[in-house]
């Protein structure tokens, strides 16, 4: 019963909704509803099942003094505090532009991030440098193709429209050929999967047996 | 070591200093770059130029401050095209660092154009699993978002009276720094058939391309050089100007363009110390 009954559960929900989608009736319209209501009452237990996860986590840590316990802490305190100012004055309220709430997102939250982002210029400098050598044939059309598209950037006065010629070629040729077929793995994989799960072959959401 | 051996390992603090020194000259010393502006990015403003007064343009604007340098100016730039033109926006955010973001662009734009919220405007607000929203909103905007972001019933809202979901706007643009744009394609476009155009990061952009071609999108803006494309026609057509400090991708450009000519001189460097040192053996 533990096992048939999740299985039935899926099944059903699963083949309902890939037949409601084919079918334009009424009732399957409030029976899709009704499920889509259903599925963000269920996400919002998984959020709070997150949250208390990452708070048990993150105390636990910080009372034994683990390694790294200080971002723990500041962890917890960041998703306290934010907590606080958000739904002490009014939620609603606190979300306009111009409250503390807003205040600590703008002038913490966006220039720590911002700063991080911006690193990742340095490392991708450095990781060009070092990456792209035209040891192969296959790394020289890399090399090559990577130049053209980083050259669309430059002006280069005249040679500016041949090689933008050159970069809708890579992009809607070659690129668009590779990214098709990628797609179209992610697609079928998704399929085979979600067939899979219906049919009871893959049962890994279920966690050990 | 050799002197070609050295052009091929110089240490990655050089290569970091170099691009720090570039940046910040740039920054302080700019210059204009001439822009081509791609048919995508084109196309985006042409379908927003011909929306006409009173007609309801979505933006779902779902990405993070890490990425705001990118598609921030695409948000303000559509915004304000928008405003100016008096078409209303239905505004959104299913990225869960992005609402802050959203409110910056609209409560700063209503602003300047004098647009009240839930009459000009509405901003749904932030919600969890973008599969499920952008499926619930086909269906009904208030199943997923029954008040708006500020609180407010949205059938209280003059601008919501009629509006039901996709059927009752024109486009949606979804400005995305990550995964939530293919939501917005495979639901909102591929269940709903609702038109759509995409605003993404320079890394994302070659990745859309197929869509673009299948027609699952209108138009593409892609990354800064986008933002940059856009506000060039945005400027041409009056709706934003140099002078109030509007064009901030425009203004960038200049420091990814030599950042870029920096970038391709150390590859050249590492090339050529890799050719000159193996000819030598």
């Amino acid at each position: 019963m533990r096992r048939t009954l999740p299985i039935a559960v899926v099944a059903g929900v699963g083949f309902f909704m890939l037949i409601q989608y084919f079918i334009p009736l009424e009732e399957f319209e409030t029976l899709y509803e009704w499920a889509l209501d259903w599925t963000m009452v269920i996400g919002c237990f998984a959020m709070a099942l997150g949250l208390y996860s990452l708070t048990n986590m993150m105390v636990t840590k910080v009372r034994r003094k683990a390694e790294g316990w200080g971002y723990s802490l500041v962890a917890l305190v960041g998703l306290f505090v934010m907590v606080f100012v958000g739904l002490v004055p009014h939620y609603q309220d606190s979300l306009k532009y111009g409250t503390l709430f807003m205040d600590i997102f703008e002038y913490i939250y966006i220039p720590i991030q911002a700063a991080m982002f911006s690193l990742l210029a340095f490392y991708i400098a450095s990781a060009a440098y070092r990456a792209f050598r035209a040891r192969t044939v296959l790394a020289t059309i890399l090399l090559v193709s990577a130049i053209i598209i980083m050259l669309r950037l430059i002006p280069l006065g005249p040679l500016s429209a041949i090689n933008q010629w050159m970069v809708n070629f890579i992009l809607t040729v070659p690129n668009m050929a590779a990214k098709r077929a990628f797609w179209l793995g992610v697609g079928l994989g998704a399929t085979a999967t979600a067939l899979k799960i219906m049919l009871g072959i893959e049962r890994g959401y279920m966690g050990r047996d | 070591m050799t002197f070609y051996e050295r052009m091929m390992n110089l240490d990655r603090r050089w290569v970091y200093l170099v691009i720090g020194v570039v940046v910040v000259v740039t920054a302080i010393w700019s210059f204009a770059v001439p822009l081509y502006v791609t048919p995508e990015a084109r196309s985006v403003y042409d379908f927003v130029d011909g929306l006409v007064p009173g007609e309801v343009l979505m933006i779902g604007v779902d990405y993070a401050p890490e990425v705001m340098a990118e598609l921030h100016p695409m948000s303000y730039a559509i915004t304000r095209q928008c405003f100016a033109k008096d078409v209303k926006l239905l505004l959104c955010c299913l990225h869960q660092n992005g609402p802050g973001m959203v409110e910056q662009v609209v409560a700063q734009v209503a602003e300047e154009y004098g647009k009240v919220n839930g009459v000009d405007y509405v901003y749904l607000g932030y919600k969890p699993y973008p599969g499920i929203t952008i499926l619930a909103m086909g269906q009904n905007f208030r199943i997923p978002f029954p008040e708006d972001y500020y609180g407010t019933p949205l059938d209280s809202l003059p601008m919501m009276r009629n509006m039901t979901n996709f059927d009752n706007v024109k486009a949606i643009i979804n400005i995305s720094g990550g995964s939530g744009t293919e939501y917005w394609i495979n639901y909102a476009n591929g269940r709903y058939n609702a038109k759509l155009a995409i605003g993404v990061t320079g890394v994302m952009t070659a990745d859309y391309y197929p869509f673009l071609q299948s027609g699952q999108i209108f138009g593409l803006i892609g990354g800064m050089k986008g933002a940059a494309e856009y506000e060039y026609l945005a400027e041409k057509g009056g709706y934003i100007t140099r002078e109030k400090d509007q064009l901030w991708a425009s203004k960038s450009m200049p420091i990814q363009t030599t950042t870029h000519i920096v970038i391709i001189l150390f590859i050249v460097i590492g090339n050529v110390g890799y050719f000159m040192s193996k000819r030598k053996k």
